[in-house]
Parts: C-alpha cells; sequence; structure tokens
C-alpha cells in the first residue's frame, strides 16, 4: 500500500513538467528549494527542539559565495559549490558554538543577531556584495554539459537534488544518532545523566543543518541567478520557520507541506488576494488552532479518525 | 563638548523609549514564559489608534491612555483566546503570535494606508528647549521622564502591591503559586493586557518621535528582543537598565564607528548572552 | 456573552471570508487585446508609492477607455513586497502565466537588477520605474527604457541651481545607505565640485534606522545647506527632527526628487514652506496633459499625484505614443522596441525623448514648496531643458568612469 503511494508520487512528480506549464514547472521549484531549505531548519527546530530564527544565514552564504566566487575569480561551478559549501558548514560550526551557550529564547536571539550581521554586513561591505544592487550576471551550472536554462530541465535538478538530501535527513533522524537527538529535545538531563554529550550532538545537528541549508542557499542562488542581502533578512529566516512549524516540525513530511503552503501562498494566491499577506496569518492561526502540532500531525489525526479502517 | 551632551541625551531619550516598548514584552515573557512576537505590532497599532483617536480628541496623553486600553483589550482576548489552549507549546505560541503580526500588519495598512502619518507632539512641547549653547528637542526628555515614572509605577505594583507578590510567586514557581491558591489564570490574562497595553500606549507616546508607518511592527521587535535578552528576562530592573545600555551602544556606535552601524546592536548581545545567558539581571536561564 | 473558542472560529472565518473580499479573479486573456503588466509593491514599506503607480495607471487606461492604438488594453498587475526575488517570480508568473507582452515598472532598483537577466531572456519591452544607473550605461540592456530618471539625473541639474544662483558654497549630503541614495549624491556632488562647490560632509544613515538622531548630532553647522537624497518617508522623518533639534534657519535643505514628494508633502505642515527640491515632475506643472491628469487624481484620491503615480501616467503615454507609431502590432517586439526608444512626445511631465540607452531626456524642474488653496505643492521656480542621464558630460568620457556610488566621485573636501 504504502509503496502504491510512493511510486504514485514520484510518478506524479517526473511527469509534471509534462503537463505543466512554464509558470508551474518554475513554482514548483521554487518549492523543492523551500521544502528542503524548510526541512534543514527542521533538523534543529524539530528534531533538536531549539529554535532558530537565523536559519537564512545559510542560504545567504552559500549564495553570496558561490556568486562572488563565479564574479570575481572567475571560477566554476564545479570549483565554487563545494567552495560555497566548505565555507557555509564551517561558519555553521563557529555559529553553532557561539549559540549553544543559551538555549529557548536565548539561543533564538542569538542565531537571530548572528544572521542580522551577516545581512548587514551584505548592505554595508559593498566592495564584496555589491550592497543594495545585489549580484547579477550570475549562471546556472551545467552537469554533464545540460543546460538548466529551461525551466523543466532545472526542475529534474531541483527534485533530484532534493529528493536525495530529504532520503539522506531521514536516515540521519532513523539513526542512533537522531534518537539521541529527540533524546536531548525530550528529557536533556537524563539524556546527561545516560552519558550522552549534549552539547555535542545539538552542536553536530546545528552544522548538519546549517550544511543542507547551504545546498539549498546554492539551489537557491542557481535558480534566481541574483542575490540580495533580504536573503538574509528576519524575514526570510521567519518565513521558513513558520513554513516548519505550520507543516508539523518533528515530522520529515511536515516542513515540505508547511513550506509548500507559504511559497504558494506569497507567489500565486497572492494574484488573486490582494490582501494575501492577511491571509498568510489568518491561515497560520488557523492551523494553530485546529492543528497545534502542524498540517501534517493534524492530517494524520485526521486520517486515524475519519479514515478507512 | 556639546556633541558629546547632545548624543548622551539622545541616548537617555532612545533608552526611555525603549524602555516602554521592552517593559511589556519582559513582563510578559518573565511571567508566562510566552515569547509575545506579536509585541511589535502591538506597538504599531497602538500608534495607529493613537492617530486616529487625536483626530478627534487633540491630547495626546489622552490618546496614549485611550489607545494603551484598546491594545490591552485586543491583548486580552489574543491571549484568552488564542494563546491560553498553548500553554506549552512554544512553538505553536511562535506560529500564532507572528501570524497575528501579518493580519496586524496588513489591517493597519488597509485602514490607514502606506503612508508614515506623524503624530503631533502637544504644542508647548514642540520647540527646542535651548539649554545653553544645545538646542535639544522637549519632547524627547519628556519621554524620557514619562520612562521613569513608568518604571518606578511599575516597580511599585510589582514590589509594594498584593497583586505584585502574585505575580512575582507566579514568576517563580507557578505551580507552586495555583497550589498556593493564587488565580494563576487570571493574573495571566492581567499581565497580557498589562503588558499589552504597555506597548499600545508606548506606541502612541512615540508616535510624535518615530511616525506612524507600515514596517514599525518589523522595526520594533527585534529591538525589545535585545533589551530583554541582555537585561535579563522577568526583570523589571533588566530591561530598565538593558534599554539604556542599547541606547547607548546604538548612539555612539553610529557615530564611532559608521560602518558598523547595522550590527551595533547585535555584536555586544551576542558576546553578553554567550558568556552570561541570563542576561544582566535575569533570575533564570531562558 | 461568552468569548468562547467556538465565537473565536466563527469570527476567524468570516475574516477568512473578508479577506476573499480582496479576491480579484484575473480575466481571461483576450487574444486580441495588448497584455500590459504593472509589477508594483502594494505591502511592505514601500507600498504607498506601489499603490499610487497603480492608481495613476488606471486612471491613465480609464481616460483612454482602455484602449491605446485601436486595441484593447488588459492590466495584470504583480506585487513583489518589496523582494527582488518575489519581483522576479512575479515577473515570470505575469509573462508565463498571463502572457504579458510589455511591462511597466517595477518600482525598486534591486528588483530591476534581478529580473534583468530574465528580460533579456523573454525579450520583454520594460518601461522602468527604477533608477538604477548601469541599466541604461554600462550594463544596457535593450529591452529597457526608462522614462523617469535615473538616480543621479535630477541632482544635477540642481547641484548646478545650488552652485550658480542660491550660490551655495559649502554643503553636506545624506541619504539612505542603498544605492540610490549613493548614486544620487555622487552626482551632486560630482557637479557641485565642479562648479567650484565642496562638499564637506557625507552621510548614509541605514535604510531602516529608528531615528535620525545620532546623524543629526553629527551635522555641521557651519555649511550654506545639506542635500537630502532619501526616498520614501524618510525625508519627512528625517526633516521633522532636523526641526526639532533647532536646526532649521542655521541650515537650508534642499531635496532630492524622492525626499519631498507630494505623497509625503500632504502630511507636513507650515515647516516645510521653502524648501526647495528638484525633479522630473510637479503635480504644479502647467502643460495641458498635467492639468487633466492631477486636476482627475486629486478628484478621486484626495491627494496631488507625486513622483510614483507620475511615472506610470507618463509610462503610459509613452506607451500609448509608440504603440502608435507601429499602429498597434505589438507583436513585432523589435520593431515595438524600435518605436519605444524612438518615441519623442508630450507627457504629463512635459516633452520626453530617449538616447541611446533607452534613458529619457526631458525637462527636470526645480521647485520650491508653498501653499496654495490652503495645501502644500511644488512650485515650479525654474527648469532645465532637455536634460540627459550625462548632464553636460561628454558620454563617452562619462561611462569610462566608474559607476556613482559611495566612494566614486572621490570627496576630496571632506572635513572631520
Amino acid at each position: 500500500m504504502r509503496w502504491l503511494a510512493w511510486g504514485a508520487l514520484a510518478l506524479s512528480l517526473v511527469a509534471f513538467p509534462l503537463v505543466g506549464g512554464d509558470f508551474y514547472v518554475n513554482l514548483a521549484s521554487q518549492i523543492f528549494i523551500a521544502a528542503l531549505f524548510a526541512s534543514s531548519l527542521n533538523l534543529l527546530v524539530g528534531y533538536g527542539g531549539l529554535v532558530s530564527l537565523g536559519h537564512a544565514a545559510w542560504i545567504g552564504l552559500a549564495a553570496y559565495t558561490s556568486a562572488w566566487l563565479y564574479l570575481r575569480l572567475g571560477y566554476g561551478h564545479l570549483v565554487s559549490a563545494p567552495l560555497a559549501l566548505i565555507l557555509a558548514t564551517a561558519t555553521a560550526a563557529l555559529f553553532g558554538w557561539i549559540a549553544l551557550h543559551a538555549s529557548g529564547l536565548g539561543f533564538l536571539m542569538i542565531t537571530l543577531a548572528l544572521a542580522q550581521v551577516l545581512w548587514g554586513t551584505a548592505y554595508r561591505w559593498a566592495a564584496v556584495t555589491n550592497g543594495d544592487n545585489g549580484l547579477s550576471g550570475l549562471t546556472r551550472p551545467a552537469p554533464f554539459g545540460l543546460s538548466l536554462d529551461r525551466p523543466a530541465a532545472f526542475y529534474y535538478f531541483a527534485l533530484a537534488i532534493v529528493a536525495v538530501a530529504l532520503w539522506l535527513m531521514a536516515k540521519f533522524v532513523a539513526s542512533p544518532f537522531g534518537a539521541a537527538l529527540r533524546g536531548t529535545r525530550d528529557e536533556p538531563r537524563r539524556m546527561a545523566a545516560l552519558g550522552h554529550n549534549v552539547w555535542v550532538v545539538r552542536w553536530i545537528t546545528f552544522v548538519y543543518s546549517g550544511f543542507w541549508g547551504a545546498v539549498a542557499g546554492l539551489l537557491f542562488v542557481y535558480y534566481h541567478k541574483y542575490v540580495h542581502p533580504t536573503t538574509l533578512s528576519l524575514t526570510s529566516s521567519a518565513e521558513a520557520l513558520l513554513g516548519v512549524i505550520a507543516g508539523g516540525a518533528g515530522t520529515l513530511a511536515g516542513p515540505v507541506v508547511g513550506a509548500a503552503i507559504v511559497l504558494i501562498l506569497k507567489n500565486y494566491v497572492s494574484a488573486y488576494f490582494e490582501r494575501w499577506n492577511m491571509l498568510l496569518g489568518l491561515v497560520f492561526v488557523l492551523i494553530v488552532i485546529f492543528m497545534p502540532d502542524g498540517v501534517v500531525p493534524g492530517a494524520r489525526r485526521a486520517w486515524a479518525r475519519w479514515g478507512p479502517r | 563638548m556639546q556633541f558629546w551632551i547632545i548624543q548622551t541625551l539622545n541616548s537617555l531619550a532612545l533608552g526611555g523609549l525603549l524602555f516602554l516598548l521592552a517593559a511589556g514584552f519582559s513582563l510578559i515573557f518573565g511571567l508566562m514564559r510566552i515569547a509575545n512576537l506579536t509585541h511589535g505590532s502591538l506597538f504599531m497599532i497602538g500608534a495607529y489608534v493613537g492617530v486616529t483617536i487625536l483626530r478627534f480628541v487633540p491630547n495626546l496623553w489622552l490618546a496614549a491612555l485611550l489607545g494603551g486600553l484598546a491594545v490591552a483589550l485586543f491583548g486580552g482576548l489574543l491571549e484568552r483566546l488564542i494563546l491560553r489552549p498553548l500553554a506549552g507549546n512554544a512553538l505553536g505560541q511562535v506560529l500564532v503570535t507572528l501570524g497575528v503580526s501579518f493580519i496586524v500588519a496588513d489591517f493597519c495598512l488597509i485602514v490607514w494606508g502606506g503612508d508614515p502619518i506623524p503624530l503631533a507632539a502637544p504644542s508647548y512641547l514642540q520647540k527646542p528647549l535651548i539649554l545653553g549653547s544645545i538646542a535639544f528637542p522637549a519632547y524627547r526628555l519628556v519621554v524620557l521622564g514619562i520612562a521613569i515614572l513608568t518604571a518606578i509605577a511599575l516597580h511599585a505594583l510589582i514590589e509594594w502591591t498584593r497583586l505584585g507578590a502574585m505575580i512575582r510567586a507566579g514568576v517563580d514557581d507557578t505551580p507552586m503559586a495555583r497550589a498556593v491558591g493564587i488565580p494563576v489564570s487570571r493574573l495571566f490574562t492581567f499581565v497580557f493586557c498589562l503588558g499589552a497595553g504597555l506597548a499600545g500606549a508606548g506606541g502612541v507616546i512615540a508616535g510624535p518621535i518615530m511616525s506612524a508607518y507600515p514596517g514599525l511592527d518589523a522595526d520594533m521587535l527585534p529591538l525589545a528582543l535585545i533589551v530583554v535578552i541582555l537585561g535579563g528576562v522577568g526583570s523589571l530592573l533588566g530591561a530598565f537598565v538593558g534599554s539604556f545600555i542599547i541606547a547607548l551602544i546604538y548612539t555612539f556606535g553610529s557615530v564611532l564607528l559608521p560602518d558598523l552601524a547595522y550590527v551595533i546592536l547585535f555584536l555586544p548581545m551576542i558576546a553578553v548572552i554567550a558568556y552570561r545567558p541570563r542576561g544582566l539581571f535575569g533570575r533564570q536561564a531562558s | 456573552m461568552a468569548f468562547t473558542r467556538r465565537r473565536f472560529v466563527q469570527a476567524a472565518c468570516g475574516g477568512l471570508a473578508a479577506s476573499a473580499l480582496g479576491l480579484s479573479l484575473p480575466a481571461r486573456a483576450q487574444s486580441d487585446s495588448i497584455r500590459l503588466g504593472l509589477m508594483t509593491v502594494k505591502t511592505g514599506p514601500l507600498a504607498s508609492g506601489g499603490i499610487d503607480m497603480e492608481r495613476a495607471l488606471n486612471q491613465f487606461l480609464k481616460e483612454h477607455g482602455n484602449t491605446l492604438a485601436d486595441r484593447k488594453v488588459e492590466l495584470f498587475v504583480g506585487d513583489s513586497a518589496g523582494v527582488p526575488a518575489q519581483a522576479r517570480t512575479k515577473m515570470q508568473e505575469l509573462v508565463e502565466r498571463d502572457k504579458i507582452q510589455v511591462m511597466i515598472g517595477p518600482l525598486a532598483a534591486a528588483e530591476a537588477l534581478a529580473a534583468n537577466d530574465y528580460i533579456l531572456q523573454q525579450q520583454l519591452p520594460t518601461l522602468s520605474v527604477a533608477a538604477a544607473e548601469d541599466l541604461t550605461q554600462r550594463n544596457p540592456n535593450p529591452w529597457f527604457v526608462r522614462g523617469t530618471s535615473t538616480s543621479s539625473q535630477c541632482a544635477h541639474p540642481l547641484a548646478d541651481y545650488c552652485a550658480k544662483t542660491l550660490k551655495y558654497k559649502r554643503m553636506a549630503v545624506i541619504a539612505d545607505d542603498i544605492a540610490y541614495g549613493q548614486e544620487m549624491c555622487a552626482g551632486f556632488q560630482r557637479v557641485f565640485e565642479d562648479a567650484g562647490g565642496k562638499i564637506v560632509q557625507k552621510m548614509f544613515p541605514p535604510l531602516t534606522v529608528p531615528d535620525y538622531a545620532t546623524y543629526l548630532a553629527q551635522l555641521k553647522t557651519n555649511i550654506d545647506a545639506i542635500f537630502l537624497g532619501f526616498a520614501g518617508s524618510n525625508g519627512f522623518r528625517w526633516y521633522k527632527q532636523f526641526n526639532e533639534y533647532g536646526l532649521k534657519g542655521k541650515v537650508n535643505v534642499v531635496g532630492g526628487m524622492t525626499a519631498f514628494d507630494e505623497a509625503v508633502l500632504r502630511n507636513m505642515g507650515d515647516e516645510a514652506l521653502g524648501i526647495i527640491t528638484s525633479c522630473w515632475y510637479s503635480a504644479e506643472l502647467d502643460n495641458p496633459i498635467n492639468k487633466r491628469f492631477a486636476a482627475a487624481f486629486r478628484s478621486e484620491w484626495k491627494y496631488d499625484p507625486g513622483f510614483y503615480a507620475a511615472a506610470t501616467y507618463v509610462e503610459g503615454g509613452v506607451l500609448q505614443a509608440a504603440l502608435e507609431g507601429v499602429k498597434g502590432k505589438i507583436e513585432d517586439k523589435h520593431a515595438f522596441m524600435k518605436a519605444l526608444r524612438a518615441t519623442r512626445t508630450e507627457t504629463a511631465r512635459g516633452p520626453v525623448s530617449f538616447d541611446l540607452y533607452g534613458n529619457v531626456v526631458g525637462n527636470v524642474y526645480i521647485r520650491k514648496v508653498e501653499r496654495k488653496e490652503g495645501r502644500l505643492v511644488n512650485s515650479v521656480i525654474y527648469t532645465y531643458p532637455n536634460v540627459s542621464q550625462f548632464w553636460t558630460y561628454d558620454e563617452k568620457e562619462f561611462l569610462k568612469n566608474p559607476v556613482y556610488s559611495r566612494d566614486w566621485p572621490p570627496a576630496k573636501n571632506l572635513e572631520n
């Protein structure tokens, strides 16, 4: 039964560009990127119990590094992508070390502050980032010589990467380390008493979450071919966090659903509803009232109660 | 010399304004452990409500009082109907308070439009105060004074009244306070209303300096968070001292290190939390 | 009546229904009408200008019966919320879903830069409002036409006016710390210093700074005047605080094209009287097109049209002239683009034509704030005709220099 569901999903994802128009294929690519970004945040928020409002830092770092390496040093994507990922992950190691001095609201604030420092730097350090004008004139990679400029080509590229990423994250969560992580979320003192190094578990998760955030960042800059300081903004981090919570933190499908909801409301529904911002807020409020754990757990409960026996 | 005096006065005035913003947030988070991310929006809608009230009653202080009451009422509804069922669900609280802030922001845009609307300071305070060779806006000094009075009033409430004792009991040990018979639920609503009302009134009082404009909520919320974190959660003294420290750092930082203008507020906060997660005066780890 | 959750949920559903009142289904695109897209900002801090853009364009289309060059025109509006990535997505939606053939907008420079390569790729004729300099200079886009102004195009003549007519010798400049503000101040500085003046102080507060107190305290008072390169409402906020610190009368204030726009002026009082600004438009312009436009706008919306409203109205006029030039055949993109760039027509801002890079050449007006019929207006006191983006500089020399920025031209007369 489950294989059938997965198969149907895979088939529809693969077949979609054949039926959807360019606009919808592009929208789907953006949903994949947002889903990856939200899922990476979910490792920290949902499974680690650490709420971060600074996740946009990873998109920004990866995007700017890749853009800068291409524009200023002329490096191709084969070189700039790994370098961008290494830089972002190293920064995650540093930021994680700083942020994990605190927990709860303090952790939230430090992550927010660190991302804001990067945001401010992106605006001010115009020599590197071109400030408010952003960096444009970028290209998409051409793996094996295939151009990704067409919407369908990029769609498959993003789909492949995001599918692999989500699969690896699922493995991570299901592993003994993932179990330990959930333990530190639920019962940190007990875990410490059992001999786990809670701090190390959290730090590793922070770095891993930052790594996948950076991958999402690369996909982001490849898709848009442009990067601007707003990618590092608080709004950007907040939207990802909202997507995670609305979809269902602590589940694997939750962030994907949540990110899709946010993106569709922002980019698609906004053509029909002028007050889409208000609608977005209302949707969140209603989700919390009816499904306080998020859409995915709520849907599962509804299915269990009213679905087929 | 004149320059340093003016900048110091600027810092004090800004600190007063920040305290009016942050005091409510600190109370709410201290007692109810709710990170009320709607706080910036409450401040903003207070300012906008003040704009409308001023059109009928051209008295800023009255507008502040009425605006504060209106926002307090809204806060009370928010707490009872939406936040109460979410006790313990921190993520849900984040989602709902941010969701409400989106709604409020869009509502303000619909009702009051996209242009910034200034609030008029009372006419007797509109001229600058001349102190020797220094001209300084009289109204800003009055804001400082109001902040100090508010701080004293809140301190009196918390330290010297029975209500305050109950609040302190609730902050220190909520289950025990319940067990002793303190009506913690009603207290929660009261504190939330008080915090919201402070934000709303603060918005009106800050109006002549900041104006009411879309985006005011997003500009103010991080400042409130920084002050409360730096000063220590649940501590009024912390919010008070934190406000002035932040204001000093911001004012002099912008002058002495203009290239760090964007990050000048965050660097010290990172440093403080990293080494003293409780903040300067906090009694418990956040 | 108890406030129970049930009642709240009922209210919430009511709220959902209420926001559905903002529902507007886009019309099915007809195959024989011209599909025009408007890329604007309707939510967020830039909303005020963006909403004006939509209002003025709607008015233009209505005045012409939604028909230009004998073809029906359908308008599709996109809201980017001021975020460049979203602007690009919205543009894709307008192009791929609504199949627009020509676009007016976007509003902000960053949005134009974000979408630049997409516009190139799609070969979408664009009448831009955004002021980013290089898009019509060192990085020109052949599908671009700009009927408004580059960041510095209106600052050059004002600097000339300050030096030669107002006889200012020492000035300071202040603007938001964004490319737009920096480019404007750089242009002002260049012409002012070439005319013998000195810029002794430059300040660039961050765009979202809550308070200008620290910057006002640093302002030198031994200067003749200060030039404001602010956008949106920041000029108004700064000026308010400027007065509160008793600086009015000590230092004269002159402003760029968006510092004291009509939209902001209506919230100001007598303290604004006498401020001199420069812009390619004023609601007080005496030509027949503007008299009709401004009066109609004012009677509908109860305030004067400013920079943003005039922008789309003028672009609409340019679009109409170009369409008439190709007899409505917008489908032939290359011919249409050629016609756009060759347009010479009268608009609400006066006569316009375009240079080789697609940027407008037109009048720039020096305006002074005065009170007329009980409201504040920007009265025109002097007109610089035929101003191009290069001012009086030789085009090749101009383009050999780097683009205007915080550091170019280098400020050699700054005093500590």
